[in-house]
């Protein structure tokens, strides 16, 4: 694997701030220890057993007492919907970048399905240098697979490759890239930059007009179902080209368990597959929809409680390879009307991390280690960005850590957000924790209200 | 009772009240005169976003007889242009002091989204979402099955010889046709069961719902087997939609006609009933396809009858829904 | 504190009476129907009939006698939970220029009896209407009198008359009360 140049890495204006020195956390939920980060890098990780002597501390640090909370290295979402260009109604990257830094993520990539699409180099520069003027967060551009997202022909994938956005990932996300050949093709083509592609697997022949899961509660409900069968049948076939073609290929937000034993499958063969779960096929099931509102309506649709169960257990042991949150604003005419017209998709950027908590290491399935290593690492990894992200938190590299209150539990209210939109079906539940502080090399992004007065 | 949206919601209990209200409704539809003062001074809006021109009609009728203001109000705004939003239309409705809303959509769950979303104060009448539930389309049924089937001489109201205060325990309806796309059926069929009758489905295996195993019925693939295996008291036949008999590639059904000779009710099916049994149709039929003219015109059919049923069921509903003290239900 | 106004025999002597006072009024049972207003009112007019029936043997009881509902015609519906709906069932003689006797239990303030006289008007058109109650207990909020009373029962509008009857509640006897019994028997609430 080539080494990959890393990103044209923004340089920080000239900081504001000083130093940063974090006490007593809890590095990975694992051991306690302090931290120090100078100059947009960590200069300094020990053990906790003693404290921070006087010329540890670089002069006029601000002081954070970690002492309760988790450091993790810096999250990255590899799988976001920030509307603009298009739609900025329901988002824009300056508000995306603002719920993202507020969930605890340092990057995030921007799925190409706006307007116009993402299938220029143009486009993706112009997504990837707004990110970088608001600075809030390192937005990475997801390529289309296809101009128009129509899955007839190849985009100008190594145009956006060698653009400024240096687009690694590629997406159709929202539609699928169903014709056998084309996608073959893609898979081949991404090889010449070490690009992946996302397949968002859905077969559109079996899924025509469909609604929600189909099963017992559509069968009730009389909503037209989207079986199991099309995400899976898509899912069996990229791998198998993956792995002829002899390229690697990524599965966006995996939803049922035949998928997550297909992937399984894969991976004992050694086939170069990686998969993503979202928080809300951790937490939610079909029978959410029996109210038919909308904010339950997502594509692939919420399934069954067996489709959950496996789809944590793909988590925990790493047949799912990491948490993406597939946020996708929606305006309130979109969601506020009968369920056939609405829009499929749910924000999820500030409520990923509660979920991820509440479902899987507050259970036991996961440790914070874990965490770091599906919301951090790899996911930087499969976006190829790890050059800047996912490095872990070790002296030298650059300082990105999100730190965690795993017992500031908080009631999602929907519209308390930094998103332009307010689609969260979890309003009213209870989550165990968040982010407290969100540092994007050295620069702190976002701050709880404990930290004012902290910095200057 | 707030809102009638599915027939899911109904208790044993409160389903036979309908049809005991609706029995005493449908005797004031034999004097000479008709109308009822109850509902004087309430506005009822018949919100239909599809058309149907007879359950309109119906509803209306139902309305008026009660002496109730009806306002008609077509909407426009099919499932590919959202045209009106429904939000809009059901706050001009709030506006407008509707007691009553009566919606026909065709999206699954726009009833229970126009109850449950705060956007009207109002009662809600579900006369049809999407291929989810028409109740009073099942009331209306049930109460044609109790009028025939159900013996007036045992149970509450024998004394009066009339089958009031009874289920339909012991009867066995059929139901043949397009299941899966039929509100009248998934209405049916929690209606029916929790009356106490035995559901029989009789349909193509394409037209049958994934999910269907856990529906309390038998389900059989070719009416002459149903007319083999069971006595059928009553047999409904649905109403099938020719695009989907034979819409190219995605089509439910080979061709019209294969479908006719396994699943149509003609005279020589027709006779393989019990001789008590009767012939139903939530119409309009398609004579020829799922019904030939012999078995719709035979003394068995009740079909017309049924729609005299469904005025006399829809002011049972709209008496119940809006004469009694407002929160008490 | 409740107390006993008619005992069974008390009520059995008023009904007689009532029966001859209707055929005297009426100079005999020619073109006489009796309809009774549920609950109790229809077992006294089916009882009436029968005391009929016994003087005058042209009279017969089962044809002539028949239930008139009338909770669709009440003015209060919507100050009360939904009520049932009861039976009417027109003497098989029907109404038209007959003589036409409504029964009820307790007579109190006249509004049952106006939505019984709208109901009637619109099952036919009777030559006459004639009221004939058990008890009349006063307090009427409207112009209208009974022809045919058991017992006059002055009352406090607090008070609370119970008609319990063989038919629905297993005996016969009229009670005074100053609340509510809760064995569900008429407290001649509105009538």
């Amino acid at each position: 694997m080539s080494a990959s140049q890393p990103a044209a890495v923004p340089t920080s204006a000239t900081p504001t701030h000083g130093a940063i020195v974090i006490e007593n956390v809890l590095l990975l939920g694992e051991r306690a220890a302090h931290i120090v980060l100078d100059n947009g890098t960590i200069a300094l990780v020990r053990d906790a057993d003693t404290p921070l002597t006087d010329a540890e501390i670089p002069a006029g640090a601000a002081r954070i007492d970690g002492t309760g909370l988790v450091a993790l290295p810096g999250l990255v979402d590899l799988h976001t919907h920030l509307r603009e260009p298009g739609r900025e109604d329901a988002e824009t990257i300056e508000s995306g970048s603002r719920s993202a830094s507020r969930g605890g993520f340092v990057a995030i990539h921007a799925m190409a399905n706006t307007t116009p699409t993402a299938d220029t180099a143009g486009v993706v520069e112009q997504v990837w240098s707004r990110g970088r003027e608001i600075g809030l967060v390192d937005v990475y551009p997801v390529g289309a697979v296809t101009v128009g997202l129509k899955g007839e022909q190849l985009s100008e994938m190594g145009a956006m490759a060698m653009s400024k956005a240096r687009v690694r990932v590629f997406s159709d996300d929202g539609k699928c890239v169903h014709d056998p050949v084309v996608m073959r093709r893609a898979l081949e083509y991404v090889k010449t930059f070490d690009g992946v592609v996302a397949q968002h697997s859905q077969d559109p022949r079996l899924t025509e007009g469909s609604q929600m899961h189909e099963g017992v509660v559509s069968a009730e409900l009389g909503l037209t179902g989207w079986p199991a069968v099309a995400e899976e049948s898509i899912v069996a076939r990229d791998i198998l080209l993956a792995k002829h073609v002899g390229s690697r290929v990524h599965v966006c937000h995996v939803s049922t368990a035949g998928s997550v034993k297909i992937l399984r499958w894969a991976k004992e063969q050694g086939i170069n597959v990686t998969a993503e779960a979202m928080p809300h096929h951790l937490l939610l099931t079909d029978e959410n929809v029996r109210g038919y509102d909308p904010l339950f309506k997502v594509n692939p649709p919420l399934r069954t409680q067996e489709d959950v169960d496996a789809v944590r257990e793909g988590l925990a042991d790493g047949t799912i390879d990491i948490v993406a949150t597939d946020h996708a604003p929606h305006s309130d005419e979109d969601k506020d009307c009968e369920w056939g017209a609405a829009a499929m998709g749910m924000i999820g950027l500030e409520t990923a991390l509660g979920i991820v908590q509440k479902v899987m290491v507050d259970t036991g399935r996961m440790t914070w280690a874990d965490v770091a290593y599906r919301m951090s690492y790899l996911p930087a990894r499969i976006g190829r960005v790890e050059g800047t992200h996912g490095l872990g938190i070790e002296e030298g590299v650059a300082a990105n850590i999100t730190l965690v209150d795993p017992n500031a539990a908080w009631t999602v209210k929907a519209s308390a957000t930094a998103s332009r939109s307010n689609n969260s079906p979890f309003g009213g539940i209870e989550l165990p924790g968040r982010a407290v502080a969100t540092i994007l090399r050295g620069r702190p992004t976002y701050l709880d209200s404990r930290f004012e007065g902290l910095f200057a | 009772m707030k809102h009638l949206l599915s027939t899911n919601d109904l208790s044993r209990a409160q389903a036979i009240r309908i049809l005991d209200t609706a029995e005493q409704m449908a005797a004031t539809q034999d004097r000479e005169i008709r109308k009822l003062p109850t509902l004087r001074g309430k506005t009822i809006v018949n919100l239909f976003f599809e058309d149907s021109t007879r359950t309109r009609i119906s509803f209306e009728a139902a309305a008026k007889r009660l002496s109730a203001d009806v306002i008609n109000f077509s909407a426009k705004g099919s499932s590919v242009s959202k045209g009106e939003s429904l939000k809009d239309t059901a706050l001009t409705l709030q506006a407008m002091g509707a007691d009553a809303v009566v919606i026909r959509h065709w999206a699954s769950g726009a009833a229970y989204r126009l109850a449950e979303s705060g956007w009207m104060h109002g009662s809600v009448l579900n006369a049809g979402d999407g291929t989810h539930q028409h109740p009073t389309q099942a009331l209306l049924d049930a109460f044609t099955m109790r009028k025939h089937l159900i013996g007036a001489q045992e149970g509450p109201g024998a004394h009066m010889q009339t089958p009031t205060g009874n289920d339909l325990t012991g009867l066995t309806v059929g139901l043949v046709g397009d299941v899966l796309h039929s509100r009248v059926a998934r209405s049916n069929v929690s209606l029916l069961t929790t009356l106490g009758a035995k559901v029989v489905l009789v349909s193509p295996p394409t037209l049958v719902p994934v999910g269907i195993e856990s529906w309390p019925v038998e389900v059989v693939h070719g009416l002459d087997e149903a007319l083999d295996r069971f006595d059928i008291d009553a047999l409904m036949m649905l109403r099938v939609q020719r695009e989907r008999m034979s819409g190219g590639g995605s089509s439910f059904f080979p061709s019209a006609q294969e479908y006719t000779r396994l699943f149509g009710l003609d005279g020589d099916r027709m006779r393989r009933l019990p001789g008590h049994a009767i012939v139903m149709h939530p119409g309009p039929m398609n004579r020829g396809l799922e019904i030939t003219a012999e078995a719709a015109d035979s003394e068995r059919s009740v079909i017309v009858e049924q729609v005299s049923n469904g005025v006399a069921v829809r002011m049972a509903a709209l008496y119940l829904l809006l004469a009694g003290e407002e929160d008490a239900q | 504190m409740t107390g006993t106004i008619l005992s069974a025999p008390d009520i059995s002597r008023a009904l007689t009476r009532i029966a001859h006072e209707i055929l005297e009024r009426n100079g005999g049972a020619d073109r006489l129907v009796l309809l009774g207003i549920p609950t109790r009112g229809l077992p006294l007019a089916h009882r009436l009939a029968e005391r009929i029936a016994e003087v005058e043997s042209s009279f017969d009881a089962t044809a002539r006698c028949g239930s008139l509902d009338i909770t669709m015609y009440r003015d209060d519906l919507a100050k009360h939970p939904t009520r049932n709906i009861g039976a009417t069932k027109l003497p098989t003689v029907g109404i038209d220029d007959a003589v036409v006797v409504l029964v009820d239990d307790v007579f109190h303030t006249g509004r049952t009896i106006r939505a019984a006289l709208d109901a009637v008007k619109d099952e036919g058109r009777p030559q006459s209407v004639q009221l004939a109650v058990l008890v009349d207990r006063g307090h009427r909020e409207l112009p209208i009198r009974a022809d045919f009373v058991g017992k006059n029962i002055p009352t406090a509008r607090s008070e609370r008359v119970h008609v319990r009857l063989t038919e629905t509640d297993g005996e016969d006897a009229v009670l005074l009360s100053d609340g509510g019994l809760r064995d569900g028997s008429t407290t001649g609430g509105t009538a």
